[in-house]
């Protein structure tokens, strides 16, 4: 699709082309600071994923006998605070998204190079904030730090975290910025905004949610802040405030930040189902929009987090309806990846065994969220381990299965390096086996009655919380496979082409791993993104 | 690879960034950037404004006793001072642009100073609080307000929103500063002054916030009719 030059291995490239500790720690290299990322995400999954394994441990018995029950609240609010602001958040977009967007668009590097750098450095000092509370003993309020529990009760290192968390915003506010401006901005000559792979729209649509929700997040925090610290009230009644409030304004963000989560994993869904199905992707302006459309409906369903709160029913009723109207633009996605495999040459590679799992248990997680957000239903169900396994399916099934397909799809081009096909395969099924066998059963205890956060049940839960638990020790297995034999790929895997798998966007017609400015010459585009040559088609339809 | 090289270089062509095409793509990221930067402040004290608005709406006996707390005449006089320090910005960014050296630094200079002026009298507002126990805490005492349980709410937003109005002037007298020094050493002409204009728009922005923040905290019922 691109008249380039066509790529000639170069002995430099953006791994090799410097060397030293400073200049990865002083590099403005969008492709080195996806690098940097992706150890600091690491970390962070393996610190939050250590939380939930002791979590799933004490819940092998009905009793309470591995800790006390304060120790258990400080495990779920670590794995959550943890999971949800320093992996989730920053997982597809800082690792991913900053390697590959100006690489899938022709450019040299993104619009800021130097504020990509700080938002890595905020990122990093605000998981030193985070780790330094939980050395100190940790929080006890729920990744979600309602008020008043949190700002008047609390014993835990409230303050600590929570600045920790303001901080984590900013960096995700410079990288939406950077990307918006990026994609504004830096577009090579000929690319078009419908000529852009999807990848690229998915992630603009997430910047907007970054920009506009995260701010929010951050004043919220530092209310918060100034009424623990400094008996500045907003939220406490003791202080004539209102709660509810607290949850309104964290639900504001924090809603919409669970599309910060998925949107770039449907993004890299699409290029994998693409690619692997060697055909164009069916109705491309459709999933384009529908991700500008998650967006944009994310920021107006909020409410459904407070249906048992004081709000007024009648807003629930409204947040009830606007909740369900989300569900269009994800089930818009979900048709046309199937339809993009219909009648298409499909191969079945590890990337694409992790985009199909997406594809079953995004469903899935998409479809028991209609039933949150039925407002009978949800009274039900509110605050049960049904809550739990709905949003584990979203974020666990849809983010993590869409990270790790994108880091297999990936590799290849970040670090010039094949990995093992056999066991990259066993891992996507390994991790698929575990994930429904940990979170499956929580419909069902949900369903039951079981109360989320509590870490003593009733003896009937054992079965299905033993369930559970051996499930997350075979998921914790599919995590430890990938870590295993892509760090063994790195040294004996053999070197990477530049277009392993036939892709047709613009990131793969540069060498593997790319020249530390992208391109030999700045690329001409004529064509839309994806254009499989015709005889393909016919041969397979 | 062409040697990087950072913006504040003196000529021309060196303030070319190696990763864009041309000057003009550079300025223009640059100020969608500063665009959407802004759209993320607004967002920012948006939470607090909706804070106020919520509170006001429950409670607007005790914000109307509350607001008559405030000095009006030192906020209206503030006020003045801080518009004023908007047209001086505006002025220096009209000099970046014809690029007359000495104009920039003198009117930057005036913005720093009307700016400082502002923070000023902003402290002697807080401190004035203090001494008549205004600050929510444990000595909190409005006397003669109505509705006491909920007069806090009023002066936890009016600290917290004017805090961080002053918090974001601290940062922009940093900014003049460093611009000071630079626009010194001849660093802006008419054809490169990026920094001087963003920075004018930030200015601009965090004046825009205080002639939001003046009516909705001083400017409560002080005819006396609300009840």
């Amino acid at each position: 699709m691109i008249t380039a030059a066509p790529p000639v291995t170069p002995k430099k490239n953006y791994i090799n082309a410097t060397e030293g500790l400073k200049s990865w720690l002083l590099t403005v290299d969008h492709k080195r600071i996806g690098i940097l990322y992706l150890l600091g995400v690491t970390f962070f999954f393996a610190l939050g994923g250590l939380f939930a394994a002791l979590i799933r441990l004490e819940l092998a018995t009905p009793a309470g006998d591995l800790v006390e029950s304060n120790t258990y609240n400080k495990f779920f609010t670590m794995h959550g605070i943890i999971m949800v602001f320093l992996f989730l958040i920053p997982s597809i977009p800082a690792v991913l998204g900053n390697f590959l967007i100006p690489l899938m668009i022709g450019a040299k590097d993104v619009a800021f190079p130097r504020i990509n750098l700080l938002s890595w450095y905020i990122y990093m000092t605000s998981g030193l904030f985070v780790l330094t509370s939980l050395f100190m003993g940790g929080v006890d309020t729920g990744w979600t730090f309602y008020t008043p529990f949190s700002s008047s009760y609390s014993n835990g290192y409230v303050v600590a975290t929570g600045l920790g968390i303001f901080i984590s915003g900013f960096s995700s506010i410079l990288t939406g910025l950077n990307f918006i401006v990026t994609i504004h901005r830096m577009r090579a000559p000929g690319l078009t905004w419908f000529r852009l792979p999807l990848f690229v729209w998915a992630h603009y649509a997430t910047s907007m949610i970054q920009i506009l929700g995260t701010p929010v997040i951050a004043v919220t925090l530092l209310l918060l802040v100034l009424e623990r610290g400094f008996h500045i009230g907003f939220f406490d009644p003791a202080y004539g405030g209102d709660p509810v409030l607290f949850q309104h304004m964290f639900w504001f963000y924090s809603h919409p930040a669970v599309y910060i989560m998925i949107l770039p994993s449907m993004g890299v869904v699409t290029e994998i189902i693409t690619t692997f199905s060697s055909k164009k992707p069916f109705g491309y302006t459709f999933i384009a929009f529908s991700s500008v459309a998650i967006a944009v409906f994310g920021f107006i369903v909020w409410g459904h987090h407070l249906f048992v709160s004081s709000q007024s029913v009648y807003a629930g009723m409204v947040f009830s309806i606007l909740s369900y109207v989300v569900a269009i633009p994800s089930a818009i996605k979900v048709f046309n990846w199937t339809s993009t495999m219909y009648k298409g040459s499909v191969r079945v590679t590890t990337p694409m065994l992790y985009a199909l799992g997406f594809i079953g248990l995004f469903t899935i997680g998409g479809l028991t969220g209609l039933f949150l957000a039925c407002l009978g239903v949800d009274v039900h169900l509110t605050d049960t381990y049904f809550v739990i396994a709905h949003f584990h399916y979203v974020m666990v099934g849809g983010a993590i299965m869409g990270f790790l397909g994108g880091i297999h799809y990936w590799w290849p081009k970040i670090f010039g390096k094949m990995y093992n096909e056999g066991w990259s395969k066993l891992s996507a099924v390994v991790v698929f086996i575990g994930f429904n066998l940990t979170f499956f059963p929580q419909f069902l205890l949900g369903y039951m009655g079981m109360p989320r956060r509590y870490h003593v049940y009733p003896p009937e839960f054992q079965v299905l919380n033993v369930l559970s638990s051996a499930g997350a020790s075979i998921l914790g297995l599919g995590y430890l496979l990938p870590f295993c034999y892509l760090i063994w790929s790195l040294k004996y895997g053999p070197d990477a082409p530049p277009n392993p798998w036939g892709a047709t966007t613009l990131e793969w017609t540069t060498s593997s791993p790319p020249p530390t400015e992208n391109f030999e010459v700045t690329p001409v585009i004529t064509q839309e993104a994806y254009t499989y040559a015709p005889e393909e088609v016919v041969h397979v339809g | 690879m062409p040697q990087r090289r950072s913006f504040t270089l003196a000529s021309h062509a060196s303030a070319l960034q190696h990763h864009f095409e041309n000057i003009e793509q550079q300025k223009d990221a640059s100020t969608i950037g500063m665009w959407v930067f802004l759209v993320t402040e607004v967002m920012f004290f948006g939470g607090m404004f909706l804070a106020y608005f919520v509170y006001r709406q429950a409670y607007p006996a005790a914000f109307a006793s509350a607001s008559n707390k405030t000095n009006l005449y030192i906020g209206a006089a503030n006020t003045t001072v801080l518009i004023c320090s908007s047209l001086t910005m505006a002025l220096a960014v009209h000099a970046a642009a014809m690029g007359k050296k000495n104009l920039i630094v003198l009117f930057l200079i005036l913005t720093l100073l009307l700016g400082g002026t502002f923070l000023g009298v902003k402290a002697y507002e807080y401190h004035d609080k203090w001494v008549h126990h205004e600050v929510p805490g444990r000595n909190f005492d409005c006397e003669g307000c109505t509705d006491a349980a909920h007069t806090p709410l009023f002066f936890a937003l009016y600290f917290g929103m004017t805090g961080l109005h002053a918090t974001h002037m601290i940062v922009g007298a940093g900014i003049i500063i460093f611009l000071i020094m630079k626009a010194r050493k001849g660093v802006f002409n008419a054809a490169y002054h990026t920094p001087v204009e963003l920075f004018g728009l930030y200015w601009h922005f965090v004046d825009i916030i205080w002639i939001f923040l003046f009516p909705l905290l001083y400017l409560i019922d002080r005819s006396g009719a609300v009840k």
